[in-house]
C-alpha cells in the first residue's frame, strides 16, 4: 500500500492500481476502459478516450440528453416557460434540483420555481400528444403571459412523433411570443452533454440576435457557462459592477431570455464552463465577430488572473487601474483567510470527478491550499476538456455526435463586428490568447491518474489505493464514498453551500475545506475492534 | 310565484358557493413521481436485488439522485443505457449486456428490472428478454429474476411501487400447506416505520413475512468495510411462503387504482400482491388504512389480536393510553386549525383521518394520484366531518398553491416540496412522508403505530405552539 506521506516529492506511478482494475474486465471492455484512463504526463501529448457510450449495467454518473438540455443550459433562465412535453418523472426531477439561485428585479418574472409538464398520459401515447401540448401551451401563456416559452422533449415524444418544432411555430404564430422547442429526448446522446448541444443550438437560433440594444457601457460582455449554482453569478457580477464592467448577459446563471436576445451586441464572450457553451461562443465569433476568451472565477487566483485578461482585452488605462485595484484588496483578504486553514489541510489528498468543466476548476482552489489533486476526470467532458482545443479536429465523429445537429452559420453583415476582429488580429500579435482551451490533462501534475466517466469499480480500488482526505463528486456518489470513511463534497450542489466562485468564494471553499477535513466524526467510523478497512468482493464485466 | 320555484328559489340561495376551478392541461408542480422510481423503492425491499431500468440512462440517474437525496444512502440502480439505435432495433442487446454486467458485478441473490416510458413506447417485452437470457446466458448460478410494467404514463410512482410488488409476490409465491404465519405488506412507509412494524409482529410472537422489507437497504449504517449489496431485505425464501400463509394484513386502500386512469389498451387493473395470494392461494386479505392515529392503529391491533390469537401486549396498551394521555393535554392548542395535507392517496387518506381524530380541520386533503377515490375514502374514515374536507385527486402544488390563497391554511403536512407555499404563507410545514429533501433523517421518520402517531402529535403541536410563541410580543417561555 502507499503511503501518501510519500507524495512530497511527487505523485506515485499508478500503473499497478490500473493493471488491477483492468483486470477484472473481459478482454474487450478492459481494451476500451484502459483509452479512458491515463496516467498524466504534461510532458507528453497524450490521448484520452471520452464521449463514448456508457456500457449497460454499469452504474454511471451521466444522465440524460433532456437533463442537460432542460436542467442545464435552460433551466437557470428565470423569464421563459419550460415546458416538459413527456410523462411526469422527467419535469418533476429536473424541478430546481441544481440550486440555481437567480435575483429578481421589482416586478420580474420568474418561473424558475415551477416545473411544468403535460404529463402525458396512456391516450397521450397511443393517439398523440401534439394537441394536449397546444393546450398547455395556452394555458401557460394565459396564465403568465410570459415572452418565451420552451418546449423539452423526453423520450416518448420523439418515439411516437409528435413534432414539437412544428407546434411551436404555430402557436409561436398564434400567440405572438418567442416559442420553441428542443428535440432533446434521453435517449439521443452519450450523456446529458448532448443535450448541452441542442440547447446551445436552440438559443443561437432562436434567442441570440432577436433585439438590438442600444450600448449601455463602455465595456460590453457575455459571461457563458455560469449557472449561478449556490450564488456564484452573484459573486462574479459584484465584481464586474466594481470594475464598471456591463455583464449583458450569462447563459444562463441569473440570466434572462430578453438579456440573451442582445447579447450579440457584447464587445467579448467569456466562457467559464467550456464543455456545455463553447457552441454557442464560436456560433457568435462567425456571425457577428465576436471573440471569445476562456475565464475561470473558481479560485481566487484564478479570478484575478480572468481579471486582468479582460482588462487587457479592452486596454484601457482605468479599466486596468481599477481591476488591479479590486484584485488587490480581495487577495489580502483571500489570504487571511487562506493563511488560517492552510495549516490544517496542507498536503492531504483530494480527488473530483464532476462535469464536464469543474474537476478542472476546482483544481485550482485546491492548489491554493496546498492540496494535492491525486486523480481526476469528468463526467460527460470531450477530448477537448482533457487535451485541449487543439485536438478538436482528430476527434472521430461517431453515430452519436452525428445525431446533433451542427448548425450553419454565416455572417451577420448588419451587426458584425469588423473592429472586433481587428482588434483580436492585433492582441494575438501580443500573445494574447483567444478562442483556446489547454484543457485539464496539461494543467495536471506528472502521474496524477486521469479517468473519463469512472465507475462504481474504479472509485472503490481508486480510493483504497489513495486513501484520499476528501472526494469531491455529486449526491449519487456521496454516500458510497461515505460509507467507504472518506468526506465527499458535492461539485454540483455544493452541499447546500456556496458560492464559491470568485474571492468571496474562495473564502467560504477553504472555510468548507477546514471544516470537512479537521472534523473528528470520521475517527468514529473505524470501531475500536477494526481497524484498516479494506474493501472486499470481486467483479467481472462483460462487453 | 309557483311552490316549485321557490322550492327552487330557497336551494339555490342556499346551496353551497362551488368555485368553478378550471381545469388545468399542464401540471405545475407536481405532486407525484414517476412509476418506475416506485417499482425501485419496493424492490430495493428484497434481499440481495438489484433493480435493473430498462431505459435510458436519465431515468436511472435521476431516480438514484431523487432516492439519494431523501435515503441518504448508497443506492445502486443499474440502467440498460438505451442509445438511439436500441429505440429503432429494440433493447434487447442492451438489456442482455446489462444483465451479464449486473450479475457478475455483484454477488447478487435477485435481478427485478422495471420498465420507462421509453422501453414501454417502442414495446420491448421484457419478460421474454429474461426467458432468452436464462436460456442463452453461459453465465452458472443464475439469480432469480423478477420484472415490473411500469410506464410512467400509467399512474405514479404509487403504482409503480404496488405493481412491482404484485408482481413479485406473482413470480415467487407458492402454494403449500397452510402455514401459521402472516403476511404484511405495509405499502409505501419509513425505514423506521418497517423497524417498528418488524417490532410489534415479534411482540405479538407472530412468523412473518414483511414485503417489501427496505428498512435496512436503504437506510444502512455506516460500514468498516464496502458492502456493494447492503445487507437486509426480504429474502426470496420468504416471499415464497407468502402462498401459504395463515393470513395477509395490507396497509391502503386506493393502493394501485392510480393506474388505470387514462389507460387505452387495458382497463384491466392488476391486482396488488395480497389480493392476488387471496384469489390463487386462498390467503385471507386484510386491507386496512396506514395505522395513523389511534382509531386507525386500533383497527391494526385488533386485526392482529385475531390473526395470532393473542391478546395485544401490556407494552401497546401502555404507549395507546400515553398517546391519548397527550391528547388530552396538547389538543387545545390544535383544536379548530385549518390544516392542509398533501401527498399519496394512501398517506392522505391515513393522515387526514388521524388529524380529524385530534380535533384538527383538514380544509383541503390533496394528492397527485388519478384514483378518483380519495374524497369517498375519507369520507369512509372521517364520517363526521367529510362534508368539510375537499378531497382533491390530481392536485398539483400549483392547485394547492392558489387553493391556498383564497383559504389560508394553519399549517401543512406532507412531503418537503410544499414548503415554498408554506413560506409564502407564513405557516408552518410538519414534514413526513416522501420526499423529504430539506432536512435530515427524513426517511426515518416515524409515522405507524402509537408510538409513530405520539411523534407526529408532538411536532404538529409543538409547531404551532412554536409558531405561536415566535410571533408573540411578549415571547412567553410557559405553556
Amino acid at each position: 500500500m502507499v503511503n501518501k506521506k510519500d507524495y512530497t516529492n511527487g505523485l506515485p506511478d499508478p500503473s499497478s492500481l490500473k493493471d488491477e482494475i483492468l483486470k477484472k474486465y473481459p478482454r474487450k471492455i478492459a481494451k476500451k476502459r484502459e483509452k479512458s484512463m491515463v496516467i498524466n504526463d504534461p510532458d507528453q501529448d497524450q490521448e484520452i478516450l471520452a464521449n463514448v457510450r456508457t456500457i449497460p449495467g454499469i452504474i454511471t454518473q451521466r444522465g440524460c440528453t433532456y437533463a442537460g438540455c432542460k436542467g442545464v443550459v435552460l433551466g437557470p433562465t428565470r423569464d421563459i416557460i419550460n415546458l416538459v412535453h413527456g410523462p411526469i418523472g422527467c419535469s418533476f426531477y429536473a424541478w430546481l434540483t441544481r440550486r440555481n439561485q437567480t435575483r429578481v428585479p421589482e416586478g420580474g418574472d420568474n418561473f424558475i420555481t415551477y416545473c411544468f409538464s403535460t404529463d402525458m398520459q396512456d391516450e397521450n401515447i397511443v393517439f398523440g400528444g401534439e394537441a394536449k401540448l397546444k393546450e398547455a401551451i395556452r394555458e401557460a401563456y394565459e396564465m403568465f403571459k410570459p415572452k418565451s416559452i420552451g418546449i423539452f422533449s423526453t423520450c416518448p415524444v420523439g418515439l411516437i412523433g409528435d413534432d414539437v418544432h412544428s407546434v411551436s411555430r404555430e402557436m409561436k404564430a398564434e400567440l405572438g411570443i418567442n416559442i420553441f422547442g428542443f428535440s432533446c429526448e434521453g435517449y439521443r446522446g452519450v450523456s446529458q452533454s448532448a443535450g448541452h448541444h441542442i440547447a446551445n443550438n436552440g438559443v443561437f437560433k432562436h434567442v441570440i440576435g432577436n433585439t438590438d440594444r442600444e450600448r449601455t457601457g463602455k465595456f460590453q460582455v457575455n459571461l457563458l457557462g455560469e449557472y449561478n449554482i449556490g450564488g456564484d453569478a452573484f459573486e462574479i457580477e459584484a465584481l464586474f459592477e466594481e470594475a464598471g464592467i456591463t455583464l449583458l448577459s450569462t447563459f444562463s446563471g441569473n440570466s434572462t431570455i430578453e438579456s440573451m436576445e442582445y447579447a450579440h451586441t457584447a464587445d467579448l464572450n467569456m466562457v467559464m464552463c467550456h464543455r456545455s457553451i463553447n457552441y454557442i461562443a464560436e456560433m457568435m465569433e462567425e456571425k457577428y465577430g465576436i471573440p471569445w476568451v476562456k475565464v475561470n472565477f473558481i479560485g481566487a487566483d484564478s479570478t484575478a488572473k480572468s481579471l486582468k485578461k479582460i482588462a487587457d482585452y479592452f486596454g484601457d488605462p482605468e479599466l486596468t487601474a481599477k481591476v488591479d485595484e479590486i484584485c488587490g484588496r480581495e487577495m489580502a483578504k483571500v489570504k487571511v483567510i487562506a493563511d488560517v486553514v492552510k495549516p490544517s489541510v496542507e498536503g492531504k489528498l483530494a480527488m473530483m470527478f464532476v462535469g464536464g468543466s469543474r474537476a478542472h476548476h476546482y483544481q485550482d482552489l485546491f492548489a491554493e491550499l496546498n492540496i494535492r489533486v491525486v486523480s481526476a476526470g469528468y463526467e460527460f467532458a470531450h477530448r477537448d476538456d482533457y487535451e485541449g482545443r487543439k485536438v478538436i479536429s482528430s476527434i472521430k465523429i461517431d453515430a452519436d455526435t452525428r445525431n446533433i445537429e451542427d448548425l450553419v452559420v454565416s455572417k451577420d453583415e448588419a451587426h458584425f463586428r469588423e473592429d472586433l476582429v481587428e482588434k483580436k488580429e492585433t492582441l494575438k500579435k501580443s500573445g494574447y490568447n483567444f478562442s483556446d482551451y489547454a484543457g485539464m490533462m496539461p494543467e495536471m501534475k506528472k502521474n496524477a491518474l486521469v479517468i473519463d466517466d469512472i465507475n462504481h469499480w474504479e472509485t472503490e480500488k481508486l480510493i483504497e489505493f489513495y486513501k484520499p482526505d476528501v472526494f469531491c463528486a455529486g449526491i449519487k456518489e456521496k454516500y458510497v464514498v461515505q460509507k467507504l470513511g472518506i468526506p465527499l463534497k458535492q461539485l454540483h450542489s455544493y452541499d447546500y453551500g456556496g458560492p464559491y466562485a470568485a474571492f468571496g468564494g474562495a473564502i467560504n471553499f477553504y472555510k468548507e475545506m477546514q471544516r470537512m477535513l479537521a472534523t473528528n466524526i470520521w475517527k468514529l467510523v473505524d470501531t475500536p475492534w477494526k481497524h484498516e478497512p479494506e474493501i472486499v468482493g470481486s467483479m467481472t464485466i462483460e462487453a | 310565484m309557483t311552490v316549485l320555484t321557490q322550492i327552487l328559489k330557497n336551494m339555490l340561495e342556499h346551496a353551497p358557493i362551488i368555485k368553478s376551478t378550471k381545469e388545468f392541461t399542464a401540471t405545475r408542480n407536481a405532486c407525484k413521481l414517476c412509476a418506475p422510481l416506485g417499482a425501485s423503492i419496493a424492490f430495493k425491499g428484497i434481499r440481495g436485488c438489484v433493480p435493473i431500468i430498462h431505459g435510458g440512462q436519465g431515468c436511472a440517474t435521476y431516480i438514484r439522485r431523487y432516492l439519494i437525496s431523501h435515503y441518504k444512502e448508497p443506492v445502486d440502480i443499474a440502467s440498460s443505457n438505451f442509445s438511439e439505435e436500441a429505440t429503432i432495433f429494440g433493447g434487447g442487446a442492451n438489456c442482455y449486456t446489462a444483465l451479464d454486467n449486473v450479475i457478475s458485478q455483484y454477488k447478487l441473490e435477485v435481478v427485478a428490472m422495471a420498465t420507462t416510458c421509453l422501453s414501454e413506447t417502442i414495446g420491448d417485452d421484457v419478460n421474454f428478454y429474461m426467458q432468452n437470457y436464462r436460456k442463452d446466458t453461459e453465465l452458472k448460478n443464475l439469480p432469480h429474476f423478477v420484472t415490473a410494467s411500469t410506464p410512467s404514463y400509467q399512474g405514479s410512482h404509487m403504482d409503480g411501487f404496488h405493481e412491482a410488488v404484485a408482481s413479485t409476490i406473482k413470480t415467487f409465491a407458492q402454494a403449500g400447506e397452510k402455514g401459521r404465519h402472516i403476511n404484511l405488506f405495509p405499502g409505501f412507509v419509513s425505514t423506521e416505520d418497517i423497524r417498528q412494524l418488524k417490532q410489534l409482529l415479534s411482540d405479538f410472537e407472530l412468523d412473518y413475512v414483511l414485503f417489501p422489507d427496505y428498512s435496512e437497504t436503504l437506510d444502512n449504517p455506516i460500514w468498516g468495510t464496502y458492502k456493494r449489496i447492503p445487507e437486509g431485505g426480504t429474502p426470496i425464501s420468504q416471499i415464497e411462503t407468502c402462498g401459504s400463509a395463515g393470513a395477509s394484513i395490507e396497509f391502503g386502500t386506493i393502493l394501485n387504482q392510480g393506474s388505470l386512469s387514462g389507460r387505452v389498451k387495458s382497463k384491466n387493473l392488476s391486482p396488488t400482491g395480497a389480493a392476488f395470494l387471496e384469489k390463487e392461494f386462498g390467503v385471507e386479505n386484510h386491507r386496512m388504512p396506514l395505522p395513523i392515529g389511534v382509531k386507525l392503529t386500533d383497527v391494526f391491533f385488533n386485526t392482529l389480536e385475531k390473526v395470532s390469537g393473542k391478546e395485544i401486549p401490556a407494552k401497546y396498551k401502555g404507549e395507546r393510553g400515553r398517546l391519548i394521555d397527550s391528547y388530552a393535554d396538547g389538543h387545545k392548542y390544535i383544536f379548530g386549525k385549518k390544516a392542509v395535507v398533501y401527498g399519496e392517496e394512501d398517506f392522505v387518506v391515513a393522515m387526514t383521518t388521524f388529524l380529524d381524530e385530534i380535533g384538527i380541520d383538514v380544509v383541503l386533503a390533496a394528492t397527485g394520484g388519478e384514483s378518483g377515490k380519495l374524497e369517498e375514502e375519507i369520507r369512509k374514515y372521517c364520517p363526521e366531518r367529510w362534508e368539510n374536507i375537499q378531497a382533491k385527486n390530481s392536485f398539483d402544488y400549483e392547485k394547492i398553491h392558489d387553493w391556498c390563497l383564497s383559504n389560508k391554511p394553519d399549517l401543512f403536512i406532507g412531503n418537503s416540496k410544499a414548503y415554498y407555499i408554506a413560506r409564502e404563507l407564513e405557516v408552518p410545514i410538519i414534514r413526513c412522508g416522501f420526499p423529504i429533501h430539506d432536512r435530515l433523517g427524513g426517511q426515518r421518520i416515524k409515522h405507524v403505530g402509537y408510538t409513530g402517531t405520539q411523534e407526529l402529535f408532538d411536532k404538529i403541536v409543538n409547531a404551532l405552539i412554536e409558531f405561536k410563541q415566535d410571533h408573540s410580543p411578549v415571547g412567553y417561555k410557559y405553556m
